[in-house]
This record gives structure tokens, C-alpha cells and sequence, in this order.
């Protein structure tokens, strides 16, 4: 139990001693991608061998004489791509190693826990340079990070270590030193805008809601992050549960609400776990529940997992959602902020938004201001994936380019790729292209390139990529998770994915752009919510860079980067083919034909591009012709 | 017909959400968490037991995408096709999962009740793409190869 303002200092003070105390400790990371990879049996492996070791101890509690080593999980320590990731800190100096395996951790434990030395074969290398501080790999030295800041620096699960990196420090200065109309006004002037792909300026909406007549409010977490390709919300929800408990805490106060809900996907089952833990801890010390430090102020958390709709991110679907019904938006006005979750005035930002906020009422909004742009204050997480070097998590200041995310971060294309579009907000965005490489990515001005900046998602991609069928991709995605409620959507997305089937199959015409581009304006200003308004953005964005492409398709029947199945025309090499007749067997509509021991050939006309003859040729003699 | 273990375990369920119309869709997604799937004599008795409507039971159970009235596998393994998995070629993936189990377009569970495959649009693991999910272990960087020993790993052993 912690009782008031004293209670809750000294619990600070004395977590950081007890952090002080460690000799060693082993930080594992425990994310989606590094427990995907195996880190949670290196974590086991880690503390089996730390506990059948004589004269080190893994208890928390100070012992004289004996090693204090703990073994820890974390939050994603960032480069996914090379996990599982453990990192070894004894005091102020930290290892990084990489891939690391259940039999490198005796190596690990004898040569870096008990000794000094750093196994070079684990470190992370680029260009032959060995990196050693984790802060030092040009992946993570070129980020600055408020919301990753505690990821894979302490432990996820553990309350006790998140006060120790400075935890609730900001709820205490919100309860103690400030009134609520105040936390409103510092979250207003800090510039804060939703991380969820709308950016609208949070402290605007804290004001709409603490301002209406209505005393029951609530504030809601939109944690159904479902772009594919993004993976930000989810890393924070499992990396610093924590933080966004906080951050919602601090909008409860400043918003006069005594509930709050976090919606997460379905898809996210460690987020689900970590957060109900870190409730449960928070509750059971009174952190949580009434009169909260003996302040007076009360707060309930909850947790409501989605069950597979996309359409859920949406705010009045998602509150839909939370109340039991089907996941549908509804029309506006009424806005969340005056009727939401069961008709109250609701708070509803995305997982970062509120993750932003603990540092912003700590530091102060002209802090927060001196971070990014002038209209896009702070930092973006994205995740970096695709065609990429370094996949992984990321956090940048609003208006950092692309070119130095993409190279300077992510390290340049993946095997020496050339660089083709970067898919930025998901089914809700666009692609920008090399001549965009050095926009800033902010709010507006990612917009004017018909893309938006959306939850952060940046999938890299390169010239093996056939940007025709990634709009397709999207249109179908669109499509399948339209919820049906409007028109424009239900029906208009269904139109648009057909002709983009068809002009993939190789049957379009060069009308279909036109058609592709008057439907998309009309489901763009019909359509009832913000998904199904922006849904046409891929094909839209993809006609607009990639027009050439479309035309390539539609005419030449070509897809330069080979992708487009109909668009191959399979070709026996005369000179390799040894005439076994086995392309022939495998063909399903007898296309292949020739004499045994002499070339065979394919007949275009017959051939439906599917290339069972290529995979099974022994000898490889099969190739697609440019 | 559902025998009584069915309804004493839903009551359970029931118990912990409480009985109000915002209950449903945890209730449910607890239910489908016993069974693997939400049986249709379930869903009415749930209805009738937290004061809502059949009919809305239904209309709410069938619009999301993770409910289903049809059994699953032991083992639900779902081929993530989020865009970087896609990009990083998850299609093949998903072919070989379907050609191994015999599967289709249609048919998603096999006979024996081992293995249901379905697609998923993002498990939020791309910086591994393209990955895969068994039940609730997520598999990385796989490829075609990769899913065969998937299988036979989990018609061997007891992977959970």
C-alpha cells in the first residue's frame, strides 16, 4: 500500500537503491520479435545458470559478500531483426549483444557477468565496425526516444523498476502541484497531436471533454493498432505498460474521469498479459483504485480485447466495441468528446499519445516544443520493416527525413537492394518515392505528398516490389475489413479491388486508371468513417508515383519487378534443357510439350503462369523473360 | 446437445464479467478460449442469462472475424499477410500450409481436429517477417521449408 505523497517517495528512493545495488544485470528483451525469436528460453537459461552458481544471488534484496546479479526482462530493445538481444549492465556501462543462442549464454555468463570480457562474435557489426554501448550502434544512437525511453532499459513487468527510472513522477506533480485545468493547459500548449494517424492536437480534445456539463466521463485508449505492417502501440503496451497506465491516469485527472479502457487487438496477446499484470500491481498497492495517494482522486483501469476488426481503430466503432455491440462508426456530431463510451464525454487517444504524456507534464511543454517541427511537436515512433537492413522499432523527432530513417537508421536496403517507395500509414496512407527521400516527415507535409504519417508504420520497399500489386494488397485489406455500413465503402472499395485484380491478371484497360481514380474520389469525400474515406489513399498515392507502372501493366502486359504472376512468360533455355520431359508432366493444362532428350517448349497461349515447371525443373533450365 | 459441464463452465464465465449487456463480447471471447470455438446453444444461453436478444448475440458474434461457430484445430496456426510480410513474400508460406494439410479456400480445419490455418493481417512481429502464429507463439522469418518442420514438430511433440 502506498498511502500518500511520502509513502510513494520513499518507495522511489528505495527502488533506485535496490537498482544501485546490482553488480550485474542481464537485460533480455522480451518483445513480440525477440520472444519470436527465442528470448524467453534464453531468459530461463539465464537465470538457471545465475541460480545454480555458488556466491552470486538473484534476489532483489542486498546481501553482503555475494554478487548482486539480476536477470531482467525488458521492453524491445530495437533491432528486432537481430534477436534475440540481451544486453549486460553493470552500472553505468552496457553490452549489447545479439542473436544470442541458449548455448552462447554460459559464454556470456562466465566471460561478461563474472568477468570483463566482451565476446566479439555476439556484438552488433555494420560496415566491419563492432559496436559495443547499444547507445552507440548508429541504429539507436541516431533516435531520440521519450516514449521507447524505458524500453529495454528496465525491467517490463516490474513496478518497482519502472519508479526507479523515474515512474509516476509526473502523476505525483500533476495530483500535488497542479490542478487538473492546468495538466490540460501544459498537454494543450506542448502541441501535442494523436498518434494514431489523425493528428488531432490531444489538449484540444482535454479541453472539449473537461469543459462539458457532464461529470461522468471516461477516457479510452485506442490500443487496436491494425495496420498491418505497424507494430509501435503493441512494442509500448508490452515494453512500458506502465507509462501508459500513467500517461491515462494524469488525463483522468486533468479530464475529471474515474474510468479508463484500453482496447487492444486480439493479435497482441503479451500486450494483454503485461498490461492486466501491471494493473493488478498497481492495484494492489493503491496506485490505483480510490482515493489514489490520498489525494481524492479515483481510477479504475479496464481491459477489453478486440476480436479481429479492423474497423475497431475507429473511435466510435471502437467505443461501440467496448459497450458490446457490433464495431460500426457512426455519424458525427456528436463528436467522442461530447458523447462517446455509453454517451459520456470520452477521452480517446491512441497508446503513444498517452505514452507522451508522464514526460510532457514532467519536462514542461516548452521542452516538448523544442522537439520536431513547429506544427509537429516531438518525437514519432515508427516500425521499420520491409526491404530493410535493420527491421525494428524506432524513435525519431518529427521531421526527420526519410532518407536518414531509411539509411542512416535502418541501415540502407536489405542485400544491396535499390531503393523503389516506402509504404508510409498503412491502408490509410501512401508511398513516397525517391524524390521524396528528404521531405520531413511531419503532419502536413507528408499530406501534400498524398501519403499521411498514420500510426508509423514504414514498410521499405525495392525494385522487387510491383507497386501495382502492393495497391491491390491494400484494396483488398480495405475491402475485407469494410464493415458494411456505408456505401461508398461497402460497394466502392469492392469495385476498386475488381479492377485492380483485373489489371494485375493482365486483363485491364487504360480506362480503368480513370475509373480507379473516380471512385476513389467519390468513397474519399462519401464515405462515413475516417478508415473508409482514406481507404482509397494506396491506389490513389500508387497512380500518382507510379503511373508508368499502371500503364506498363495495362499495355505491355509487363511487370518489371516480376511479381505479377500473369505477367511472367515462362521460357525453357534450349541449350540447358536435357529434354526429360518433367516440365511437361507438371504441367496442369499441358502447355509444354517436345521429344524426350531433345529441348521442349512452352506455349504462351496455353500457359496460365503457374510455375510448376520452373520449380521442379532439376536442372533449371526454366526462366522468366524480362 | 451440449452436455451440463457446458453450461456450469459458461456460468463461471459469466460470473466473472458479470451480467450486463457490455459483458458479451469478453464472455464469448472466454468461451471460444475453453472450446476453440463458440458453440450456438452457448451463445442463446448467454444471451438469455445477461438480458440482450438472441438475435443481437448473433449480429455481434458474426461480425468479428475472431468468432467462430465452427470447431478449430488443436493447434490454430495463422500465416500473417501484414504488408511487410507480404513484401517479404508470406503467399508461399500460406501455399505450403494449405498443400501440406490438404486444405483450401474453403476447407480450414482438417479432419483429424489437429490443424486450422487462416490468415491474419498483422501480428505486429514484421521487423521478423514474414512469421507465423501457433496458437499463441509467434514463429519468425519463415519460409516454405520452415512450415513442413513446423508441422511435423507439432504432430510430434506437445508444443502448446
Amino acid at each position: 500500500m502506498i498511502k500518500n505523497r511520502e509513502e510513494l517517495l520513499a518507495a522511489v528512493a528505495d527502488a533506485k537503491e535496490q537498482i544501485r545495488k546490482y553488480d550485474v544485470r542481464i537485460l533480455v528483451c522480451s518483445g513480440t520479435g525477440c520472444i519470436a525469436s527465442g528470448s524467453e528460453k534464453v531468459y530461463e537459461e539465464f537465470v538457471k545458470i545465475v541460480g545454480t552458481t555458488p556466491g552470486v544471488t538473484l534476489t532483489f534484496e542486498p546481501h553482503d559478500g555475494e554478487k548482486q546479479l539480476g536477470v531482467k526482462k525488458t521492453g524491445c530493445q530495437g533491432v528486432c531483426e537481430l534477436g534475440p538481444l540481451v544486453r549486460i549492465q553493470k552500472g553505468d556501462q552496457v553490452v549489447q549483444y545479439t542473436k544470442v543462442q541458449i548455448a552462447d549464454c554460459k559464454e556470456i555468463f562466465e566471460k561478461s557477468v563474472l568477468g570483463d570480457e566482451v565476446i566479439e562474435t555476439l556484438l552488433y557489426r555494420q560496415n566491419d565496425i563492432a559496436y559495443k554501448a547499444p547507445d552507440e550502434i548508429p541504429f539507436i544512437a541516431k533516435q531520440t526516444r521519450i516514449v521507447l525511453e524505458n524500453c529495454g532499459k528496465y525491467d517490463a513487468e516490474s513496478f518497482d523498476e519502472y519508479l526507479a527510472g523515474g515512474g509516476f513522477s509526473a502523476l505525483q506533480k500533476a495530483l500535488f502541484e497542479m490542478t487538473p485545468d492546468e495538466v490540460v493547459d501544459e498537454v494543450d500548449k506542448s502541441g501535442l497531436r494523436g498518434r494514431g494517424g489523425g493528428g488531432f492536437p490531444a489538449g484540444r480534445k482535454w479541453k472539449q471533454v473537461s469543459r462539458q456539463k457532464e461529470t461522468t466521463r471516461y477516457v479510452v485508449c485506442n490500443g487496436d493498432e491494425g495496420d498491418p505492417g505497424a507494430f509501435m502501440d503493441g512494442s509500448v503496451m508490452e515494453g512500458d505498460p506502465y507509462k501508459l497506465i500513467e500517461g491515462m491516469m494524469i488525463a483522468g485527472y486533468a479530464c475529471g474521469a474515474e474510468n479508463g479502457y484500453i482496447y487492444v487487438r486480439a493479435e497482441y496477446p503479451m500486450s494483454v498479459a503485461r498490461l492486466r499484470l501491471a494493473i493488478s500491481e498497481l492495484e494492489s498497492r493503491n496506485m490505483l483504485g480510490e482515493n489514489i495517494l490520498g489525494t481524492g482522486f479515483n481510477f479504475y483501469m479496464h481491459i477489453n480485447r478486440g476480436a479481429g476488426a479492423f474497423v475497431c481503430g475507429e473511435g466510435s466503432a471502437l467505443t461501440a466495441s467496448i459497450e458490446g455491440n457490433r464495431g460500426m462508426p457512426r455519424v458525427k456530431p456528436p463528436r467522442t468528446v461530447e458523447k462517446g463510451l455509453w454517451e459520456k464525454p470520452t477521452v480517446l487517444n491512441n497508446v503513444e499519445t498517452y505514452a507522451n504524456v508522464p514526460k510532457i507534464v514532467l519536462q514542461g511543454s516548452d521542452w516538448f516544443r523544442s522537439i520536431g517541427t513547429e506544427s509537429s511537436t516531438g518525437c514519432k515512433t515508427f516500425s521499420l520493416t520491409g526491404s530493410i537492413q535493420n527491421t525494428g522499432l524506432i524513435e525519431v523527432p518529427m521531421g526527420t527525413t526519410l532518407r536518414e530513417i531509411i539509411f542512416d537508421i535502418g541501415g540502407g536496403l536489405k542485400d544491396g537492394g535499390t531503393f523503389k517507395a516506402v509504404q508510409i500509414g498503412g491502408p490509410s496512407g501512401g508511398c513516397l518515392t525517391e524524390s521524396e527521400l528528404d521531405v520531413p516527415l511531419d503532419f502536413e507535409t507528408v499530406k501534400k505528398y498524398g501519403a499521411i504519417i498514420g500510426s508509423g508504420g514504414l514498410v521499405v520497399m525495392d525494385d522487387n516490389t510491383c507497386m501495382i500489386e502492393v495497391a491491390r494488397f491494400f484494396m483488398s485489406f480495405t475491402q475485407r475489413e469494410s464493415c458494411g455500413k456505408c456505401v461508398p465503402c461497402r460497394e466502392g472499395t469492392k469495385r476498386m479491388l475488381e479492377i485492380m485484380e483485373k489489371i494485375v491478371a493482365g486483363k485491364g484497360e487504360l480506362e480503368d486508371i480513370d475509373r480507379l481514380q473516380e471512385l476513389a474520389t467519390m468513397i474519399k469525400s462519401t464515405a462515413l468513417c475516417g478508415l473508409g474515406k482514406s481507404a482509397p489513399l494506396p491506389v490513389l498515392s500508387t497512380i500518382k508515383m507510379f503511373r508508368d507502372e499502371y500503364v506498363e501493366h495495362i499495355v505491355d502486359h509487363k511487370c518489371r519487378a516480376k511479381v505479377c504472376e500473369a505477367m511472367k512468360k515462362y521460357v525453357i533455355n534450349p541449350e540447358v534443357c536435357m529434354g526429360c520431359s518433367k516440365c511437361a508432366k507438371n504441367c496442369p493444362v499441358n502447355a509444354i510439350s517436345g521429344v524426350v532428350k531433345k529441348p521442349f517448349t512452352i506455349d504462351p497461349n496455353i500457359c496460365i503462369h503457374c510455375g510448376a515447371c520452373k520449380e521442379n525443373c532439376a536442372f533449371d533450365a526454366i526462366y522468366i523473360e524480362d | 446437445m451440449l452436455d451440463q459441464s457446458y453450461y456450469d463452465k459458461t456460468d463461471e464465465i459469466i460470473a466473472v464479467y458479470g451480467k450486463k449487456a457490455a459483458s458479451l463480447i469478453p464472455i464469448m471471447q472466454d468461451i471460444q478460449g475453453v472450446y476453440r470455438y463458440l458453440p450456438g446453444e452457448l451463445l442463446t444461453y448467454v444471451a438469455e442469462q445477461i438480458g440482450i436478444t438472441e438475435a443481437k448475440a448473433y449480429s455481434v458474434a458474426t461480425f468479428y472475424e475472431n468468432f467462430s461457430f465452427e470447431p478449430k484445430g488443436k493447434y490454430v496456426i495463422k500465416v500473417c499477410d501484414g504488408t511487410a510480410c507480404h513484401v517479404r513474400k508470406s503467399a508461399p508460406i500460406l501455399d505450403t500450409f494449405t498443400k501440406e494439410l490438404g486444405l483450401s479456400n474453403k476447407k480450414h480445419t482438417t479432419d483429424d481436429m489437429l490443424f486450422t490455418v487462416e490468415t491474419v493481417s498483422c501480428l505486429g512481429a514484421c521487423g521478423l517477417a514474414p512469421t507465423v502464429m501457433v496458437n499463441e507463439d509467434v514463429h519468425p522469418k519463415m519460409t516454405p521449408e520452415k512450415a513442413v518442420e513446423l508441422l511435423q514438430t507439432l504432430r510430434g511433440g506437445d508444443v502448446k
